[in-house]
């Protein structure tokens, strides 16, 4: 459980430092509490404190520019090049349906896990997948079209 | 010639991507992606997001887990606020015996000479500034917008404690936290500013006549301390005289208020 957290923390947050602060908070959060010996789904639930912490995160940070790291671009080969495409594109979704996305398709939740996670109808998970998946769609392609008129 | 195909939605083409699609309906998505090669490239592309997204970062889960994630280790938390007790305990012991925290920049003679309690006291506070800053996740044991912080180390170092407003030098207080102090509990308060410098004020009884400021400055840190009305107080923080002076005077004017 503890490596497909911190999957999802690192793609929610592309910094491995931050990802690994969230999967500790979320670990302590949950020992601390009692409702991991009632049963329930552990997972969805992990995934939820997880979910909430980074929001809660985010918002304190709103206020402050979202920092890129800056590869060199000239140097990066097919899979690297991919991987900083397909990341620039997340990072341009608005935060909810990057989580929506990343649990369905990162983390292989049903959509009602994901509707419980996020504490929303089933069909809000589906627009914030659609939406997410044709941003970045758009985004993806946006990259391939500024490249040809580079070359 | 099959039955009329009910229009697939593009809902149905996400879901069938997700593998939520009821099994019903699988067969009548599939002939619509073979008679409509426009759907079927967005679903190809969507399929080319979740490769990418695993390629990128599927690997995570298969390194190794740091040891701060591992669950023993978590779940022996709480007691690590004790070993943190234990050692500041000792480090109370070894400053107030004269061997300190910069026992290895000391000459010996100024280790077998007593030390005067209100250096103790700036070494100690000096000490817990350097240990404390430097904890990015639990620099404060309490944080400040709990509000029992300040009565509790009232209660605990024995006078009404007060955080100064240091708004003016764009600090903002995090919270507190309960020292061994040389002869009695010590209390400090950290203060950050939006560049994440940090500044910390310790108070402790101490019973000693008054002084005015002591100012030193210790490599990249320099200390304010004073003592008034049989408390000790001191201000570590970056060296620089000026401002650190002005924090110091804010401290005296709150803790001359009580």
């Amino acid at each position: 459980m503890i490596p497909a957290l911190r999957r999802y923390a690192r793609a929610l947050t592309r910094d491995a430092d931050i990802a690994d602060d969230l999967v500790q908070d979320t670990l302590v959060r949950a020992l601390r509490s009692e409702r991991l010996f009632l049963g329930g789904d552990i997972r969805s639930w992990l995934y939820t404190i997880l979910t909430n912490l980074n929001r809660n995160r985010r918002r304190s940070l709103a206020r402050r520019p979202t920092l890129s790291p800056l590869g060199d671009e000239a140097d990066a080969n097919g899979t690297e090049a991919e991987g900083r495409d397909i990341e620039r594109a997340l990072a341009g979704l608005v935060e909810e349906q990057r989580s929506a996305l990343m649990l369905v398709m990162l983390e292989g939740l049903s959509y009602r896990e994901v509707a419980e996670i996020q504490g929303v109808p089933i069909g809000t998970v589906m627009s914030r997948l659609a939406r997410a998946r044709a941003h970045i769609k758009a985004s993806l392609e946006g990259e391939k079209i500024a490249l040809r008129r580079v070359k | 010639m099959t039955e009329p195909i009910m229009p697939v939605t593009e809902d149905e083409l996400h879901a069938f991507v997700d593998n939520e699609l009821p099994g019903d309906r699988r067969p009548a998505v599939e002939d619509w992606l073979d008679t409509h090669p426009e759907d079927a490239a967005r679903v190809a592309a969507w399929r080319r997001i979740g490769e990418a997204m695993q390629r990128r970062y599927g690997a995570v889960a298969d390194e190794a887990i740091p040891a701060r994630l591992d669950l023993d280790h978590i779940a022996r938390r709480p007691r690590r606020r004790m070993i943190a007790f234990a050692a500041a305990v000792l480090l109370a012991f070894a400053v107030g015996g004269g061997i300190g925290w910069f026992a290895h920049n000391a000459s010996a003679a100024a280790i077998s000479a007593p030390v005067e309690p209100v250096i103790a006291m700036r070494e100690e506070a000096l000490a817990a500034h350097r240990l404390y800053i430097a904890e990015l996740r639990h620099p404060v044991e309490v944080r400040a917008e709990e509000n029992h912080l300040l009565p509790w180390l009232s209660r605990r170092i024995g006078t009404p404690l007060r955080s100064p407003d240091l708004t003016k030098y764009d600090f903002k207080l995090l919270g507190g936290r309960l020292l061994p102090g040389v002869s009695a509990p010590a209390a400090l308060l950290m203060y950050e500013n939006s560049t994440g410098e940090r500044v910390t004020l310790y108070a402790t009884p101490l019973k000693m006549a008054r002084t005015s400021f002591r100012y030193q400055q210790v490599d990249k840190f320099a200390s304010i301390h004073w003592v008034a009305e049989n408390y000790g107080w001191v201000v570590c923080g970056p060296a620089d005289k000026p401002r650190l002076k002005g924090i110091a005077m804010a401290a005296i004017e709150q803790s001359d208020r009580r």
